[in-house]
């Protein structure tokens, strides 16, 4: 229904969401540029971020402790992945990889389903955030304000480390050129191992941050993968300004067919990738790079 | 392929097919379960060549697969149309069509943003049933009450109600879709499409329109799982909304790697490994909602371990049982043992086929003024260039002087900034690599551009099957033997290149010199007027590269070629005139003996050091 608060509250969820979408987004880009793996378990990943922030939360009561866990449980599984198998298809055709990490994605929503049942479980907000704002014309609940805080800060810190230190630069180097940078003597299998730590941390990291909003199901992953995939692809694979950009416009796309049709929402998404795809091939703030 | 051979997998299914109702329930297995393994498998034998012959992983199938069940489900059941048969075509008519324009946008891009274009697509389609489409879909109640088909036979009605009843419709429907998918992938179609999954870049370049080749691909696909789609409503006499689910695409791409990609049965091998253990999971061993994560972990090791799932392990299998070695690892290379006989005759080249326009009696080729700049760096600076048919032009230069640059640009694989070429009286600036090479004109490449884990022969016919086929053409039923000049233009290539003893070795197992041979190989088969080759003498041992300036004076008969290359005696022998470059830039051309005395040359090369060219 159209009413102008109606409006303004579904431009701040879709910011909300955008913010949310750009931070999965970054992780699944900055992956795919480093390595060249499309990681198919990064939706996966997220929802783990939720369900370990969930445990934590639950044996301490504490949101700080919950998204500390989340984020440091992502990092670990994001590092012990890669190198007991990530690391082995490399070499391999870009098929094996989607379909290994395919696999792994069928594994980890298997197995919270298998402890934690299909039924959906909550993390509530921090004292602090809960409640409601109101902001001029509109009422807005105050934890979905503070998500576009704490996701531009994550984004901030994602984006400090990739600019500003050592590791950022071998980061967006391979990106540029994977084998100039193997050439150059850096140690790329470190790098790589790290790299995909931080990705998956980005992923579990959102996925704790974005419980309260919504309940937890081990489902909950693939819809968030669905939308990643559009905002990659509208912003351009391998690009973090891409991603962000990217982001928000999927966010605002959502939130505002859903205003007026629910039903329309993932049409709308989708036209708008068509238009990217027919008009820039390789995404709004994509390069010629590789494929 | 001997005749009696020729036809044995069909016959083989043939069989398997009567005997599953005689033989699988003694294994555990269900009659409902058997049909829906049939109808997994067929709606795999579909993605199968656009996956494992193609190359394509797509992740969106289920959009196809919901788009025809819904199609014949809403014809069958809301619209009252009374025949079953009929209708299940029309839903793989209307499967084929969408997925004609789904193509259209996810083949945009490959790799891994074709897999995540799917995702999407197929996303979409899921939310409009859901919603927009409720009506008539019935949202998400599915469609229930879908009849189940009968036959007439005169004096009696079949009715294929469910279960064994069942199982003979959905059997022939599975025995017709196989034996077709058999004809499509032996057809000279399903060469170019395991063309496209090998190096798409280079199929490209011998004269195929790959992407209406990927976009057939992807139609034959949506057609199987369109006709899946709707023997999946039949079969539960109800069709359900989760057809749409990414979850159904996540299954038919894990049994097709389960099974092995790439064989066509593989998907029907990978549905019953998968439904017999879902049974067999739950209902034996009691492990309820666990038995998918056993598949999930099934299946990541038979990622990481068994490369070409259960079909491709018992093919290892059986050549290690019967002793037959798949092949020595090291690449023998037979003319290092036993030189070519100096003095055999060599077969006479192909002619060349005359393409040019009735008349024509200008320069072969005619470059002028081209220009390549890649952002500041000007690669190639206004280069006018003539060659007159019949000639065999060299070009030199030291590295980084833009010689490949130029030959991609006279090849259309990269657009000059500036400049026109007329091949033949034909203005080809701004034409495509395919466009180019039908014309005649196509190059052998710097770095070998092969089809890897294809044999020497199939190499050569992809080549040659784009001249005599024209770029794009859907004889997807077609046999190759009905092809006229085929046979005789691979044979006579390869005797040409000197590879008709190893006809039917995969290229991986080529020695480098051998490969080398065939990558002109590829170039010559289709037949062009003019030829380019990009340093063909690069990487050869001396008596190789004598062997090579042999091959590339007999193929230079009656055919106009360029070459690229640094040895510069072998060069002096062959061309009649040289180009040189430097900086991008026409430096000096000329004959050999010219060219050996122009100081502008001697300096490029040598700093200044007169006379050693002249040697």
């Amino acid at each position: 229904m159209f009413t102008w608060p109606n409006l303004l509250s579904q431009l701040f969820n879709g910011l909300a969401l955008g913010a949310l979408l750009a931070l999965i987004s970054s992780g699944l880009t900055i992956i795919y540029g480093t390595l060249g793996v499309l990681n198919l378990a990064h939706g996966a990943m997220f929802m783990l971020g939720g369900y370990a922030g969930y445990v934590a939360y639950q044996a301490t009561d504490s949101f700080i402790v919950a998204v500390l866990a989340g984020t440091l449980f992502l990092l670990v599984v994001g590092v012990v992945i890669e190198r007991l198998i990530i690391r082995h298809f490399y070499d391999r055709p870009h098929e094996d990889q989607l379909l290994v990490t395919f696999g792994l994605s069928i594994c980890f929503v298997e197995i919270v389903r298998f402890f934690f049942s299909s039924l959906s479980v909550n993390v509530p907000a921090p004292a602090i955030f809960s409640g409601i704002t109101q902001l001029g014309v509109m009422a807005y609940p105050t934890y979905r304000l503070a998500v576009v805080g704490i996701v531009a800060v994550a984004l901030l810190a994602l984006y400090l480390m990739l600019y500003r230190t050592r590791l950022g630069m071998i980061v967006r180097a391979g990106i540029e050129d994977p084998v100039m940078v193997d050439s150059l003597g850096i140690n790329v299998f470190r790098v790589f191992m790290v790299v995909f730590g931080i990705g998956s941390m980005a992923a579990g990291f959102a996925g704790i941050v974005n419980a309260p909003v919504v309940s937890l199901t081990p489902d909950v992953g693939e819809a968030i993968l669905v939308q990643t995939f559009v905002v990659v692809v509208i912003g351009g694979v391998g690009s973090f300004p891409g991603a962000v950009l990217g982001g928000l416009i999927a966010g605002e796309i959502i939130s505002i067919t859903s205003m007026i049709n629910p039903g329309y929402a993932y049409v709308m998404l989708f036209a708008a990738m068509t238009l990217v795809l027919l008009v820039r091939p390789h995404g709004l703030l994509g390069t010629r790079g590789r494929e | 392929m001997s005749s009696s051979l020729r036809f044995r997998a069909e016959l083989l299914t043939a069989l398997g097919l009567l005997a599953a109702p005689f033989v699988l329930p003694h294994l555990g297995f269900a009659p409902n379960t058997v049909n829906r393994i049939l109808v997994w498998g067929l709606f795999g034998i579909g993605f199968d060549i656009l996956f494992g012959y193609t190359g394509l992983l797509s992740f969106g199938q289920s959009a196809l697969y919901g788009t025809g069940g819904f199609v014949a489900a809403y014809l069958l059941t809301r619209a009252g149309f009374p025949h079953v048969v009929l209708a299940l075509i029309i839903g793989t008519i209307a499967a084929a069509a969408v997925g004609y324009l789904v193509g259209l946008i996810a083949l945009r891009r490959t790799g891994i943003y074709f897999a995540m274009i799917t995702v999407a697509i197929a996303e979409v389609f899921y939310f409009v049933e859901f919603n927009p489409l409720a009506e008539w879909t019935g949202g998400e109640n599915g469609l229930p009450g879908v009849p189940t088909p009968s036959l007439y036979l005169g004096f009696t009605t079949v009715h294929f109600t469910s279960g064994w009843a069942l199982y003979p419709f959905l059997a022939f429907c599975y025995f017709i879709g196989i034996v077709l998918a058999l004809r499509i992938v032996r057809s000279p179609v399903g060469a170019v499409l395991s063309a496209i999954r090998e190096n798409p870049l280079r199929a490209a370049a011998v004269g195929h329109n790959i992407h209406g080749y990927k976009l057939a691909a992807f139609v034959i696909a949506a057609a199987y799982a369109g006709l899946a789609g709707g023997l999946l409503g039949v079969m539960q006499a109800f069709m359900p909304p989760e057809a749409f689910t990414f979850d159904t695409s996540g299954q038919l791409v894990m049994q097709t790697a389960i099974g092995g990609r790439g064989t066509l049965f593989g998907p029907l091998v990978g549905a019953a490994v998968w439904l017999y253990l879902q049974d067999f999971l739950q209902a034996t061993l009691n492990l309820g909602a666990a038995w998918k994560l056993v598949l999930g972990l099934i299946f990541v090791l038979l990622v990481c371990f068994l490369r070409q799932g259960i079909i491709g392990g018992f093919q290892d299998l059986y050549r290690l049982t019967i002793g037959r070695k798949p092949a020595p690892a090291e690449p023998v290379e037979p003319t290092e043992a036993a030189p070519l006989a100096p003095d055999a005759p060599r077969p006479a080249p192909m002619p060349p086929r005359r393409r040019a326009p009735e008349g024509f009696r200008g320069p072969i080729l005619q470059a002028s003024g081209l220009t390549k700049h890649y952002g500041g760096l000007a690669a190639n600076s206004d280069i006018n260039f003539t060659v007159q048919r019949g000639e065999l032009r060299g070009i030199i230069g030291p590295n980084g002087a833009g010689k490949s640059t130029f030959f991609k640009m006279l090849t259309c694989e990269v657009p000059p900034t500036a400049g026109r070429i007329v091949f033949e009286g034909h203005d080809i600036t701004g034409k495509t690599v395919t466009d180019v090479c039908q014309l005649g004109l196509t190059k052998s490449y710097q770095v070998n551009q092969l089809f890897n884990r294809l044999t020497v022969r199939q190499n050569l016919t992809i080549a040659a099957l784009a001249e005599l086929r024209g770029k794009f053409r859907l004889d997807m039923l077609g046999s190759m033997s009905k092809i006229r000049g085929l046979d005789e233009q691979v044979e006579h290539t390869l005797a040409l290149v000197n590879l008709a003893d190893r006809p039917d070795t995969p290229v991986s197992q080529l020695a480098y010199g051998e490969k080398r041979r065939l990558e002109v190989g590829l170039a010559l088969a289709s037949s062009p007027s003019l030829l380019l080759l990009d340093e063909p003498l690069a990487g050869m041992s001396p008596r190789e590269r004598v062997e090579t300036v042999k091959l590339l004076k007999s193929i230079s008969q009656g055919r106009t070629m360029i070459i690229i290359d640094h040895d510069m005696d072998s060069l002096f022998e062959l061309a009649e005139r040289i180009t040189v470059l430097q900086e991008g830039r026409v430096l000096a051309e000329g004959t050999p003996q010219e060219i050996k005395g122009n100081t502008k040359v001697q300096e490029a090369y040598l700093g200044g050091v007169h006379g050693v060219l002249g040697q």
